[in-house]
């Protein structure tokens, strides 16, 4: 009986084009660093200036916008409001300091954009306005084509140079649309823009999860009625079952080195965790139990999974060596929790904490066992630290409908994607790809 | 001194032009049962909306996974027919309302679909004709405001291969 029509001819159409851009980096000026404190509890004041565009057709630049909105949604900036200010500079000759310091910048950034036959030349500054130093200037050129993405490699530029930590402004996130009925697994820049669809079906799709290297995802298709596990590379569009099992096959999560998963297996009984090579071959259990284990991550040394259970009668985090053994309750605060993610550095979770009738995303400091509730529900869901580990993606409902929203991890800046899609859910933030 | 890099985001370059991977239902009909299987399976009884056996839901309390009471007769009923019928195979599907993660609920709703086994095992149905699978809240009303609406997805669906 055939099920479907795999039609991977178009797949195989990838068009893989050549587009790098380069930069030059002029080490004119002497580099000076901004002091901050306190890890984002205190933002840093920055003006973002309009970059003057030099163009045949003169249309307004929006790259300072593309910049601004970078910043300010990383929680660490404060872009001030600019627009009533007598003089917008964009060469460094133009600053008038006076006037910056009046509106309490602390740093700026001006520049030019020129842009000539489809390529386009970014020079740009970032400065110190109390020093009246030089912290940064660079040359970025490309084809006009990647206009968002240099506007991105600036705001990382700039978002490293002040907290000494990369940005994350050119890293890709996923989530799945559901649209007049069907699903996608869609990849994004990480400021919503540039949306592709990876995968459509007209089932549900859950559980989208980035192989460490960027190149693949592993995902959870209801497309046979039940849930099955497949692989897809981003590559070649090239598509493989890695987990058919009687019962359910879900919620895959990679190895940090990208060699196994931890994948949940029923056959005719409860969710258990499971490993397995990414082939489908190697399938061992991890922990064994009557009750539900679901929700395995890797911790980034690779030597835990973190899971949730209701071992204890209500779900709750628990953690277990890769090599298996006896778990661990993590979590004890609230009437229930769930969904965990790991901070990169592996010093902090991110999960799902159920109390007085909300759903919130909570942040749990492994070291200090510190818990943060940094949303306010009532059904927020599918937390996922940025690849920097300063902010955190999730999903949320307005009015019955799935949006995505991010989080600084101290709570303070929130801010939601315009995304169009009736529906909208399971975010995944990419790696960060060298 | 001035020093050019070569940057690429791989992804960037991988995604360009980059179509969809379509796929197609696989819930549609692939035709009519052969003549063999309407006698063998008694595809009739599971058809007839007089027998008990055309009923396939069973609704569950908040947070339960026990198969209330009132369902005693449809749970019989299917236990019945599978084994009595050893080349019929079962599907029991468990479903949640929409609160909480997606994962999560997947396994929420495959306890409910094993504890309805369960039921059925004492009764004579062999694990061998029986899956027990879960959609978790995949197919939950996302506009719920109250129990009512969600005790409507908390429930397994009975489903055969051959129906």
């Amino acid at each position: 009986m055939k099920k479907y029509n795999f039609s991977m001819l178009n797949i195989f159409k990838i068009f893989i084009s050549l587009y790098f851009f380069s930069f030059i980096h002029s080490n004119a000026f002497a580099i000076e660093t901004i002091e901050i404190s306190g890890g984002g509890t205190k933002q840093i004041n920055i003006a973002v200036m309009p970059y003057k565009e030099i163009a045949l057709d003169k249309t307004n630049s929006r790259m300072h916008q593309i910049i601004a909105a970078d910043l300010y949604r990383s929680g660490f900036f404060r872009p001030l409001d600019i627009e009533g200010l007598v003089n917008k500079p964009s060469i460094l000759s133009e600053i008038n300091y006076p006037e910056m310091t009046a509106i309490e910048a602390q740093v700026m950034t001006l520049g030019q954009v020129e842009i000539n036959n489809n390529r386009m030349k970014v020079n740009w500054f970032l400065v110190d306005i109390n020093k009246k130093t030089i912290l940064t200037t660079m040359e970025f050129s490309g084809p006009v084509a990647q206009y968002r993405a240099i506007a991105h490699k600036i705001s990382d530029t700039i978002y490293e140079k002040l907290t000494g930590i990369p940005g994350v402004f050119s890293t890709k996130i996923s989530y799945i649309s559901k649209n007049k009925g069907r699903y996608s697994l869609n990849v994004a820049d990480a400021d919503g823009f540039n949306v592709q669809s990876v995968v459509g079906s007209p089932q549900p799709l859950i559980s989208a999860r980035w192989s460490p290297d960027g190149t693949k995802f592993a995902y959870v298709s209801f497309e046979k009625k039940k849930p099955i596990i497949y692989i897809q590379s981003l590559v070649t569009g090239q598509r493989t079952v890695v987990a058919n099992f009687k019962g359910n096959n879900s919620s895959p999560s990679w190895s940090p080195d990208g060699r196994r998963l931890a994948i949940v297996l029923t056959y005719n009984a409860n969710s258990q965790i499971y490993l397995i090579d990414p082939d489908g071959s190697n399938l061992k259990p991890l922990i064994q139990s009557a009750h539900i284990d679901t929700e395995p991550v890797w911790s980034p040394d690779g030597k835990f999974i973190y899971f949730t259970s209701d071992r204890g009668g209500r779900p709750q985090i628990y953690k277990v060596s890769s090599s298996g053994g006896e778990p661990q309750r993590v979590s004890f605060e609230g009437n229930q929790n769930l969904n965990p993610n790991i901070s990169p550095d592996g010093k902090m979770l991110s999960y799902v904490m159920q109390d007085e009738g909300r759903f919130r995303v909570v942040l749990h400091d492994l070291q200090t066992g510190q818990i943060t509730k940094i949303t306010d529900g009532p059904f927020d869901e599918a937390p996922k630290f940025s690849p920097n580990g300063h902010v955190i993606l999730y999903a949320h409902k307005i009015n019955g409908s799935g949006e995505l929203s991010t989080v600084s991890i101290d709570g303070v800046v929130r801010q939601s994607f315009n995304i169009h899609a009736d529906d909208i859910r399971e975010p995944a933030w990419g790696p960060f790809v060298k | 001194m001035k020093k050019s890099l070569l940057l690429a985001s791989l992804l960037s370059l991988f995604l360009v032009g980059c179509s969809s991977t379509p796929i197609n239902d696989a819930s549609k009909p692939t035709g009519p049962s052969v003549s063999n299987d309407e006698k063998d399976l008694d595809l009739a009884s599971l058809r007839d909306p007089n027998n008990i056996l055309s009923k396939r839901s069973i609704y569950f309390d908040y947070d339960k996974d026990v198969v209330k009471a009132e369902y005693k007769d449809l749970v019989a009923a299917h236990a019945k027919y599978v084994s009595t019928h050893p080349k019929a195979k079962m599907t029991l599907t468990g479903n949640t309302d929409d609160r909480g993660s997606r994962e999560y609920n997947v396994s929420l709703g495959q306890r409910r679909s094993v504890s309805v086994k369960k039921s059925m095992n004492v009764l004579g149905a062999q694990d061998t004709q029986i899956e027990t699978v879960s959609f978790g809240e995949e197919r939950a009303d996302t506009n719920c405001k109250d129990d009512a609406c969600y005790g409507k997805d908390r429930r397994v669906d009975i489903s055969y291969e051959k129906e």
